[in-house]
This record gives structure tokens, C-alpha cells and sequence, in this order.
């Protein structure tokens, strides 16, 4: 029962999560151009029956503006945490085929630990010139340290297992021992990772955007909406940050809890 | 020739685990190594078969120093067959790492077919070590340094291996360093044996 529990969590999880995530995907058909759909006689209405989560400024569906961003933050985390993973598995790689380059990827993993990640965020993104594009580069590039720095460890530490070391001596390359033996022992762990990471990148993307580094204005991004809704809030606008917030929060929360889940199933 | 020269070892510093080891293995010679726990009879086989590097002294082959890449002359043979496999590799995939044995030969060894397609998981430790040694067998291979090999096996299947083995190791003039508690063991399988105490060899 003990052993069964973690894999039926990591299963139910995962069902949930990939249901959501199958619902947000779906849901960008759906819409079609709802999100930017204005109703100047519906400016700043309140959650109703008409208007399921109330309207914008500018008279748009809350709902239809919070999936869209949702969609929008699931791509670009998404893309963020596949870079950042391949990043951090890659330079974990390098770094087991010589003293030397693993002191050059330890020295790059403190350097980049050692700086706060917003600000490097906020620098990527703005030297890239914003847009969708600089923030995958920006998160994937500030977020790989981490997950880089548990792959190597694990990988020094595969090197030393004896069926590694009999296969080095029956002959085969580095490169053989690399990716028959090392690599697929992380998978698990690029996955774990990964799934962690995927959180992280969705927050970061919001803060750069909302601070103004990230995704145009125009695009109905979570940050976007979030620092719209700032300037309402003072106003009694409730609606405009409670639920694109809300909606972050569960999202990022439900991928939390898959990657604990799936972290203690494998 | 298999030459180990003044041989010095130690994990921590000030703590020496072998100290001015020498010691030669011929081809086809089967040499018996006995020793307390902890006394570095494994260490001492690591060091012959180039997994560890000696603080002092140095090992040979043929008075050459043994080959950086390529099958290695001297294989080790380590005691729990499970932390020798890729626990993600079929059998058959483990077993042609480096060559691929004939039927003849698997049956030498009482490695089956059926074991082929399966996981190591789903073997008992004595059949692994089969597999283990018959991959160890590859050609180009001199000198094995069989660690405790078969320790965990049935006193059945004990005979079996070392009866496959010896007729291999006949055949093929291999040198045979045979790492055992086991004093009756190495008494019957090795001429020549000697015992590893306070880090020096003694033969008996």
C-alpha cells in the first residue's frame, strides 16, 4: 500500500493536470478572438451571470482573458523549462568528461546562483527587446543552474558505479558510457526537474511582465492583466487581479504538486 | 607477464591500507588471494585491473604499462553481479556489451536463452554472475580478477562456474586472481596462494 500510494498520487495528478492543461489548449480554438473582443457599454462590470468574471477596462471577458493568459504562461513555461532542462542536462554532460570542465560548469552555476534572478531576468529580456521570444530565453537561461547542479552531482556519482567503470573497461568510449549508461538514468530527473522548473518560468514570466520586461501589452498575458488590474484596484475593481491571479495560482500550484507527486514515484 | 611492483595504497592519508605490494601473475596461472575483511584484497584487484591508480609503485603488462583504452587485458570480476549491470539493459544487451559469446559458450556457462530478453532484476544473483563472467570473457582479455565471485552462489552452482571458468581460462592460458575467504575454495582452485594482512602479501 505504502509503495502503491506514491504512484497512484503521481497518476492522479497527472490525470488532473493533463486534463487542464488538454481544457486550456482546447479552449484557444474555442475562443477565437473573444479575449480582445470590446464592449464599451460593459467597461469594468462586475462578476455576473452576463459577465461570468467580470470586464476590463475596456469592456472585455475576464474569463476569456484569464484562459487566454493561462495558455499563453503554460507555452512560454512550457518552452522556458524544455531550454532550461536541456541547458542544465547538457552542461552536466560536459562537465563529467574532465576535472577541468566540470570546475568551468561549477564556477558557471555559482556565478549565476550568486545573482538575483529577477535582475538577470529583467537585463536578458530587455537586451533581447522583449517580447515572447526574450522571455523563453531570459527564463531558460536564468533557470537551468539549480537543476544543472543536482544532474551533475548525479551523474559524478553514476560515474563511479561499477557497471560503468566495466564498461569503460570492456572498451567503450566515453561518449558510449555517456549516452548508454549516464543519460538515461536522468531521465526521471530531467523530468522532475523540468515539471519544477515549469512553475518557476510561469511566475518569472508574469513578474517580467508585469514589471514591463516581458510580453507585449497587447497580449492577454497573466502579467499583463495583473499590472492592468493594479491600477483599478485602488477603485474597488476586485475582479481584475483576483482571478487572473487566482487562476496562476492554481496553475502553478497543480504543477507543484505533479512534480512532488511524480519526484517521490520515481 | 602480470607485474604489480611496490604497490602502496591508502584511502586517507597517514591511514596506508597496502604498503610495498608485489606480486606476478603468469598466463594460465591461478593464484588464490585470501585475506581478512577490510585487509584490501578488493583494493589490491582494482589496483591489477587499472580501476584505481596506486599512490607508489606501479603495474605492468608484458613490463608495459596497461592500455588506457580499448578491452582492457585485465578484467575485474566484483562481488555482487547486481552493481555490475545496467539495471536498465536486457540481459542479452549486458551480456554482448563488448562481444557477443557463442551458444556454446552460454551453455559452458549455464547462461540461457530465456534470460536474454529480461531485466537483471528478474535473475538471482548467482545467474547474473554467470552472465557477468561470461561478458568479462571477451577476446583480448589475459588476466581476470575474480573478486569473491561466487559467494552468494549455491555450492552446485559454485562448482559449475568454476568448472566453466577453468576449462575458459585453460584453454585461452588466461591468469586467474581468485579473491576468497574461502580457504577451502582457493585451496582447491589455486597452486599458489597467498594471504593479505596488515597490508602486506605472506603466502601460505
Amino acid at each position: 500500500m505504502s509503495q502503491a500510494q506514491p504512484r497512484l498520487r503521481a497518476a492522479f495528478s497527472l490525470g488532473v493536470t493533463a486534463l487542464l492543461v488538454m481544457g486550456l489548449v482546447a479552449s484557444q480554438w474555442l475562443l477565437g478572438d473573444s479575449p480582445q473582443q470590446m464592449q464599451f457599454d460593459a467597461r469594468l462590470a462586475p462578476p455576473s451571470v452576463e459577465h461570468w468574471l467580470g470586464t476590463d477596462a475596456l469592456g472585455r471577458e475576464l474569463w476569456a482573458r484569464t484562459l487566454a493568459g493561462l495558455a499563453l504562461s503554460f507555452w512560454v513555461g512550457c518552452l522556458a523549462a524544455l531550454l532550461s532542462t536541456l541547458i542544465a542536462l547538457s552542461l552536466a554532460a560536459i562537465a563529467t568528461l574532465s576535472a577541468r570542465l566540470d570546475a568551468l560548469v561549477s564556477l558557471l552555476i555559482d556565478t549565476l546562483l550568486s545573482v538575483p534572478h529577477l535582475i538577470l531576468l529583467m537585463l536578458i529580456a530587455f537586451a533581447l527587446g522583449g517580447g515572447t521570444q526574450a522571455v523563453i530565453i531570459a527564463v531558460a537561461v536564468t533557470h537551468w543552474p539549480s537543476l544543472a547542479r543536482v544532474l551533475r552531482a548525479e551523474l559524478w556519482q553514476l560515474r563511479q558505479a561499477p557497471y560503468v567503470r566495466i564498461s569503460r573497461a570492456l572498451g567503450k568510449s566515453r561518449w558510449f558510457v555517456l549516452h548508454g549508461h549516464l543519460l538515461p538514468h536522468l531521465i526521471p530527473h530531467c523530468l522532475v526537474g523540468a515539471l519544477l522548473l515549469f512553475p518557476h518560468a510561469i511566475l518569472h514570466e508574469a513578474a517580467l511582465t508585469f514589471l514591463g520586461f516581458g510580453l507585449s501589452p497587447s497580449q492577454p498575458a497573466i502579467g499583463v492583466l495583473l499590472a492592468d488590474a493594479m491600477r483599478y484596484l485602488s477603485g474597488g475593481y476586485w475582479w481584475l487581479g483576483i482571478f487572473p491571479g487566482l487562476g496562476l495560482l492554481l496553475m502553478v500550484l497543480g504543477f507543484e504538486r505533479l512534480s512532488s507527486h511524480l519526484r517521490r514515484a520515481l | 607477464m602480470l607485474k604489480a611492483r611496490q604497490l602502496s595504497f591508502h584511502f586517507a592519508p597517514k591511514v596506508p591500507l597496502l604498503q610495498n605490494i608485489s606480486l606476478t601473475l603468469c598466463a594460465g596461472q591461478w593464484l588464490g588471494l585470501s585475506g581478512d575483511s577490510g585487509a584490501g584484497k578488493s583494493t589490491l584487484g582494482q589496483l591489477l585491473a587499472g580501476y584505481l591508480a596506486p599512490q607508489a609503485g606501479d603495474v605492468t603488462l608484458d613490463g608495459e604499462a596497461l592500455p588506457k583504452s580499448g578491452v582492457q587485458p585485465v578484467q575485474w570480476l566484483p562481488q555482487s553481479p547486481e552493481l555490475a549491470v545496467n539495471p536498465r539493459w536486457r540481459v542479452g544487451k549486458i551480456l554482448r556489451e563488448a562481444w557477443t559469446p557463442s551458444d556454446a559458450q552460454c551453455q559452458a556457462f549455464g547462461v540461457k536463452a530465456k534470460w536474454l530478453t529480461r531485466f537483471p532484476q528478474s535473475l538471482s544473483g548467482g545467474e547474473l554472475q554467470r552472465v557477468c563472467v561470461l561478458r568479462a570473457l571477451a577476446p583480448g582479455v589475459r588476466f581476470l580478477v575474480a573478486d569473491e565471485i561466487s559467494t552468494m552462489l549455491d555450492p552446485i552452482t559454485q562448482v559449475e562456474l568454476w568448472q566453466a571458468l577453468k576449462r575458459e581460462a585453460e584453454q585461452r592460458q588466461l591468469g586467474v586472481l581468485v579473491i576468497s575467504h574461502d580457504t577451502a575454495l582457493l585451496e582447491r582452485l589455486c597452486p599458489q596462494r597467498l594471504h593479505l594482512s596488515e597490508g602486506q602479501l605472506k603466502p601460505w
